[in-house]
């Protein structure tokens, strides 16, 4: 079963993420920022993770750079929800370590076509 | 795949307007003078999240607006662009618009877009004024530009050079640390292979030669491609995105005159012809060793390259009727005490149908055991589930500083507003309706209580007046003051203005209370002219009138010169009430425990006969009128109509008037949940509403002001 975990500070978004990767038969879990989601990263290793960048406590960056730093994710594809204009964050997620990125706005059907794209 | 994205719209809205208010608190608590920077994080955030949730869910026009007010936001965090007062009142502008934005769509009616037009004008205004080290070009972009790709090289071929294949050779060496960034070729290949057919030949040249020297994370290979298909150049670079800054990628567009496939002569060094082979088995041999994928593996190759297309507009047909769900959100450590709350009942409930089966008298103190555990937890689950419906008071106060801000500018005066205990819960329904009286305090106090800066200069008192909002809990009860520092209530003023209008005599004696309450009674204001903040009609009578629906009454202090408090005191809860059975005759009736001061058998000598005014009886020097309930709702059965064999309940008015109602016996005293009359029947003056007793029959619940009142007539 492939797990991912879906990281954003904003309910609806993550209800929308996580209710259509659900549906394309992904298990999922959910994370509010940053902190919450390294906390659940150790606690069960996740095959992929998608996370927003702005967020409090820990942004997504930082997650990102985090994680790589943990040897279960040093190869997990991570993919972080940008806006098209952020083009310095996406500079800056991959040096963090980021795999990729979704720009948003992005629709279902968006999200997971990238999300097959990394996990084959 | 196709979603319904209509579903997450609730939450979207629900988080949008805690964002907004998110954004509007934050606002107003920025310093001019020392900005916080992580306060204009937290506004950027609030705006940033708002703006990525409208274009993922089509609110395309939110989407555009809220964009404006990130760049501007994003210029101050970076401390590109000063915070000015004048930049803080434009964004609070715009809060206001896009809460009615927000709530337009929410309610699925037009959104005024003449005024929305405005509003974005006065914001794209102060973004490019001179302020900002930004190119101007750079700072108002429109969110969700259309992408339009430019003619791609493959379309123009396409004209000159109709039905010669495209070819596209891709010569792809990834740095060493590619992988590490969770990136993989293979698929990447995979995702080239359904833009056309592609050949991949391996590249071995980058091998360390003694490979006892080989780094088991590094990549080491290289790979050359031939991509024949009709796509353009963009479509390639999308695929390899990701990664252009972790390889060398050259993509070229062969000669379409020359006829490409297998036979060529490259000149690579080292090419392996067994390696090339075509990439359905590279993809069948990595598919080996991935791991098995969802559900769905019909995926749906169109020409979309990018993901930054605008979601599709939603279809006309799910144009439902606007319907506003109220929702509440619930701390889960309340949930999960309710979840603990009814697998105790659960247990319970089967020990006692154990003992009910097999009962005899043997088992009956376990039975009573059982019947009193039983009432200790109906009690606890009763408690945990009002609980629910508590929420914060701050959800009221929270409003308070805008309004603040707003209406000292408008005035002119120097306010701060202070708030204390803004955590105090309280039930939802009482939240919802003590708004509006509250407002109308809160503006009563800024233009009529606080004086202008220079007059408070003049009285020696600070320059900046305050109004301080408090909420604690009393008793039962809960407790809101509106108190400020202004210049309080003039007796002899209001006393001269209640004669003028004839609501009260000239001669009337009045306590310093009574006087105060004046203020209540419709048709009184003292303002010497009235102003767009309060004085429009609706009166301090409406607000009066308002706590009282609530079971609440208010109470006023003030000191001329100093200043004044407004106490308004409410039941925490409107679903379910202490409440003192009595009984007159044979009915049963319920008195609200927070009205009774005492009760007490009369004795003979101390009931008076006042001429035309009934009978009163003398209690701590003062003297009360005696309400007779069985007469005033016209019950023969009574018991005995001689005072001093029945029992008087001294009961309190909400205007500090007090009485004693006559009954025939007290009974027990309980918690009854309150059934609405007006919901079930229809409202009657001296009965608030009524209850349901253990042995099912229907009680009403007495409404001690309307009681007086009735009894006055």
């Amino acid at each position: 079963m492939t797990t991912i975990l879906a990281v954003d500070d904003s309910a609806s978004m993550r209800q929308m993420v996580n209710f259509t990767l659900k549906g394309a038969g992904y298990t999922v879990v959910d994370a509010v920022d940053g902190d919450d989601a390294l906390i659940k990263a150790q606690e069960q290793v996740f095959d992929c993770i998608v996370t927003d960048v702005n967020m409090p406590n820990k942004d997504g960056i930082t997650l990102i750079r985090d994680l790589r730093a943990i040897p279960d994710y040093k190869f997990t594809p991570m993919l972080m929800l940008t806006t098209e204009s952020g083009m310095e964050k996406k500079q800056q997620g991959k040096a963090a370590g980021a795999t990729g990125w979704i720009v948003k706005p992005f629709n279902p059907d968006q999200l997971l076509k990238t999300i097959k794209k990394v996990l084959g | 795949m196709s979603i319904d994205m209509e579903q997450f719209h609730q939450v979207f809205f629900e988080e949008s307007f805690e964002c907004l208010d998110a954004m509007e608190t934050g606002l107003l608590n920025l310093d001019m003078g020392a900005v916080d920077s992580e306060e204009i994080n937290t506004i950027f955030r609030a705006a940033h999240s708002i703006k990525g949730g409208s274009g993922t869910f089509g609110f395309d026009n939110v989407a555009a607006y809220t964009h404006v007010m990130e760049t501007l936001l994003d210029e101050m965090r970076d401390g590109r662009r000063d915070v000015t007062q004048q930049a803080v009142e434009v964004l609070l502008g715009s809060v206001d618009c896009l809460r009615e934005m927000l709530n337009a769509i929410e309610a699925k009616e037009p959104v005024d877009e003449s005024r929305v037009a405005e509003h974005k004008k006065s914001l794209e205004t102060e973004l490019n004024s001179a302020q900002s080290t930004t190119d101007e070009s750079e700072s108002t972009p429109v969110v969700q530009e259309a992408v339009t790709p430019e003619p791609t090289v493959a379309a123009s071929i396409e004209a000159s050079v109709l039905a010669s294949p495209v070819v596209w050779d891709i010569k792809f060496v990834p740095h060493e640390d590619l992988l590490v960034t969770g990136n993989d070729p293979v698929r990447m290949f995979r995702e080239l292979a359904e833009l056309g057919k592609l050949d991949v030949t391996i590249n071995l040249e980058g091998l360390p030669d003694n490979l006892d020297g080989l780094n088991p994370e590094f990549c080491y290979l290289a790979w050359d491609l031939v991509l024949t298909a009709d796509v353009g150049k963009d479509e390639i670079d999308d695929v390899f995105a990701w990664v252009e800054d972790e390889c060398d990628l050259s993509i070229v567009l062969r000669d379409p005159v020359v006829v490409p496939l297998n036979n060529t002569d490259d000149t690579q060094a080292l090419v392996l012809p067994e390696i090339v082979a075509p990439v359905q088995e590279v993809m069948a041999a990595a598919e080996e060793i991935t791991e098995p994928e969802p559900t769905e593996e019909s995926v749906e190759i169109t020409d979309e390259t990018t993901v930054i297309v605008a979601p599709k507009e939603k279809s006309a047909e799910k144009k439902k009727a606007a319907s506003h769900t109220a929702s509440i959100r619930v701390d889960t450590g309340k949930i999960d005490g309710l979840i603990n709350m009814v697998g105790e009942l659960v247990i319970i409930q089967s020990m006692l149908s154990l003992a009910g089966e097999n009962f005899s008298t043997d088992n009956l103190d376990r039975l009573k055991l059982g019947l009193s555990q039983l009432e200790r937890h109906t009690r606890e689950l009763q408690e945990s589930v009002m609980n629910i419906r508590m929420l914060p008071i701050n959800f009221v106060f929270s409003r308070f500083p805008r309004l603040v801000h707003d209406l000292s500018l408008k005035l002119e005066k120097k306010i701060e507003l202070k708030l204390v205990g803004e955590n105090t819960e309280v039930d939802k329904t009482v939240i919802e309706m003590i708004s509006d009286p509250l407002v109308h305090l809160v503006r009563n106090s800024l233009d009529h209580g606080i004086e202008i800066p220079e007059e408070r200069l003049k009285k020696g008192k600070p320059e900046t007046g305050s109004i301080t909002l408090a909420a604690y809990h009393r008793g039962g009860n809960i407790v809101i003051e509106v108190k400020d520092d202004g210049k309080g209530l003039n007796k002899e003023v209001l006393r001269q203005k209640a004669i003028e209008k004839g609501l009260i005599a000239d001669n009337a004696i009045l306590t310093d209370k009574q006087i105060y309450h004046l203020i209540f009674m419709a048709g009184f204001s003292t303002a010497e002219k009235l102003t767009d903040v309060s004085g429009r009609g609706v009166g301090m009578d409406v607000v009066r009138r308002n706590i009282q629906e609530l079971g609440g009454s208010v109470e006023i202090d003030s000191e001329l010169g100093v200043g004044s408090t407004m106490s308004i005191s409410l039941p925490l809860t409107l679903a379910i009430l202490d409440g003192q059975s009595i009984t007159v005759g044979d009915e049963t009736y319920i008195i609200p425990l927070s009205a009774i001061v005492e009760s007490m058998n009369m004795e003979e000598g101390q009931i008076n006969h006042v001429v035309g005014k009934g009978e009163a009886f003398l209690l701590h020097g003062e003297y009360l009128p005696i309400i007779r309930l069985h007469e005033i709702f016209n019950i023969t059965s009574v018991k005995s109509s001689n005072l001093i064999e029945g029992t008087v309940v001294v009961v309190d008015g909400l205007d500090g008037s007090r009485c004693g109602l006559f009954v025939d016996e007290l009974l027990g005293q309980q918690q009854v949940v309150i059934k609405s009359l007006e919901k079930n029947y229809r409202s009657i003056d001296g009965i608030s509403s009524a209850t349901i007793l253990g042995d099912g029959s229907v009680a009403l619940i007495l409404d001690i002001p309307g009681l007086i009142k009735l009894s006055n007539q």
